[in-house]
């Protein structure tokens, strides 16, 4: 009783076998089944994430938040639904009529797609393949397809700029994403998510926290939040990409952009967290999922609080700081972790920990040094003093004269 | 027929239409989406063979990298986006000849090779590819050198790129 969801399936199996189908048929519903299971479920938690962002967003900036209808106003999101749905579905003139339309379906089934290695529990996984980490860049790569397309169907120069702006955006920051991957994989000596999990005693932030912060910076950039939020940025470019999209449509992408916050967080919680571990999860699976989905919405929160804490930064900063900045610096990590983990094999796991801990710190000190002196390096530069722009006299004669 | 025929043969059919709708298409981007979806069927076969490796590295370097550079190239220049006139030129039956040619010697050549007759052989259950490639690719008797050609061509290319954007203070 302690694991329902194999239990479940176990008990299916049964009753089709009595039906007489062939094994490779009740593999295969079964494999069906688990697939609408899970996307319903993930998708019934994104109708929530509405209403938690917009209750959580009200906090930060000192309101109340829905509040109207239901308690708390928990109904409100079933409500915006229904709105969306009876929306006037409008076309724009010269759109790609096709790709405009299949854009937003990949823009959230690309998001589903990350659930598929998400570990669960001990026994509940979706697809324990052995290369669910690069499986994770892979869809990342398909879901900036997406964004791209529903820029370009759109026929709209705004729309054009923002899927511009993502995609400089994620092939920049893929790099130090991938290279923050590479951390746990090199400790857990695997790219299964199940074996990362299991090989986390302690969890990975206790380890190597700094990739965890790296990790964390760039999928914030690839979610496209603020403080990277330049690919809709409304005070510039109106909406970016999804500026064409009414009703439903635009709804797939607000519903897949909220899903791919919590999805993120699911997986750096699954890295780095320890994903489903937790006490008693040995004897009761079925605890794994209530662990992991609290440790994913602490990081979502995490993401919240930034994204609604910070001002936007400039295109050339935000490239500037992953090439010069966050990619050295994960680079660096790689080699440093890599070069220890050989040199500690030998040792006790309670040294190892310590003495991977102390070189993150060690790292981390050693850039906020540097990083000083560039700050003051840059006041300076800064303080400088700097041709004004003047209007000559006779220019401003005839102004004044013409007024 | 088996499950993973019917896998095998709709990807196929998948993978040769995209490809066909690649040069026939008369939309630039059109075309660039139709690659992206051969070379995802390519991607499924990988898969069908068991190489997941090899599956998930064709999604991320050629739809992931490749494929959205040319769709960045294509975006960025304004024109010739469409092909007004004829897809085909004066020289088409010459064309479809050799093709003709070569596919007819290709399954010719197919069909007399011994390899094509035998089954797939069954990997033990704890058999991770990975692992195998990793240590191969890094050993003395494996691929070591060629590995390492590859790395350093690599990254003399991530200098070059460096050196030739690289802003020269006069």
């Amino acid at each position: 009783m302690s694991d329902p969801v194999n239990s479940i399936a176990e008990w299916l199996r049964m009753i089709m076998a009595g039906w007489g189908l062939s094994d490779t048929l009740i593999t295969v519903i079964l494999a069906v089944l688990g697939v609408v299971v899970l996307a319903t479920i993930v998708l019934v938690v994104d109708i929530l994430l509405v209403w938690i962002e917009r209750k959580m967003v009200a906090r930060f900036q000192d309101r109340l938040g829905p509040n109207r209808v239901g308690p708390f106003g928990i109904i409100q999101p079933i409500a915006d639904v229904i709105k969306l749905l009876i929306k006037e579905d409008i076309m724009p003139q010269g759109a790609d009529k096709f790709i405009f339309n299949l854009a937003p379906i990949l823009a959230l089934a690309t998001v589903l797609l990350l659930w598929a290695v998400v570990p669960f529990a001990p026994t509940i996984i979706g697809a324990d393949i052995n290369v669910a980490v690069l499986y994770v860049v892979a869809i990342g790569s398909i879901g900036t397809l997406g964004i791209i397309m529903a820029g370009w169907a759109s026929n709209n120069k705004y729309a054009l700029l923002g899927a511009f702006r993502t995609v400089a955006m994620m092939i920049a920051y893929e790099v130090p994403m991938i290279i923050a991957l590479l951390v746990p994989v090199l400790l857990a000596r695997s790219m299964g998510m199940q074996s990362i999990v299991e090989a986390q005693s302690p969890w990975y932030i206790f380890v190597v926290p700094l990739a965890a912060l790296i990790l964390f910076v760039s999928s914030i950039a690839e979610l496209g939040r603020t403080p990277f939020d330049i690919s809709e940025a409304e005070s510039e470019i109106v909406a970016g990409f999804h500026i064409e999209y009414t009703g439903m449509k635009f709804g797939l992408f607000y519903a897949g952009e909220l899903l791919h916050a919590l999805t993120v967080s699911a997986l750096i919680a699954t890295l780095f967290l320890g994903g489903w571990r937790g006490p008693f999860v040995d004897q009761v699976p079925i605890l794994g999922p209530v662990y992991l989905f609290i440790k994913a919405f602490l990081v979502y929160y995490l993401i919240m609080w930034i994204r609604y804490s910070f001002p936007r930064v400039r295109i050339d900063q935000m490239l500037g700081f992953n090439w010069k900045f966050l990619t050295p610096l994960a680079l660096f990590l790689l080699i440093v972790v890599a070069i220890l983990d050989k040199a500690m094999v030998e040792f006790e796991p309670l040294w190892y920990v310590v003495v991977m801990l102390a070189a993150n710190l060690l790292i981390v000190w050693g850039t906020i040094l540097i990083l000083r002196r560039y700050a003051r390096i840059e006041r300076i530069r800064i303080a400088k003093e700097r041709p004004v722009a003047r209007a000559l006299e006779t220019d401003m004669n005839e102004f004044v004269g013409q007024e | 027929m088996t499950v993973m025929q019917v896998v095998f043969l709709v990807t196929a059919i998948v993978s040769l239409g995209g490809a066909v709708m690649v040069v026939t298409a008369r939309n630039l981007i059109h075309s660039a989406l139709w690659l992206i979806l051969t070379l995802f069927g390519v991607a499924v076969m990988y898969g069908l063979l068991s190489a997941t490796f090899f599956s998930v590295i064709q999604v991320v370097i050629y739809i992931g990298a490749i494929a959205i550079l040319m769709i960045f190239a294509i975006m960025l220049t304004r024109r010739v986006i469409q092909e007004p006139g004829s897809t085909v030129n004066k020289g088409w039956w010459l064309a479809g000849l050799m093709a003709l040619v070569l596919f007819t010697a290709l399954v010719w050549m197919l069909s007399i090779w011994p390899g094509f007759q035998t089954t797939l052989p069954t990997l033990p259950e704890d058999f991770d590819s990975i692992q195998v490639l990793g240590t191969a690719l890094v050993s003395p008797e494996g691929y070591v050198i060629p590995f390492e050609i590859a790395s350093v061509l690599l990254l003399a290319a991530l200098i070059g790129a460096v050196a030739v954007a690289w802003e020269r203070k006069s």
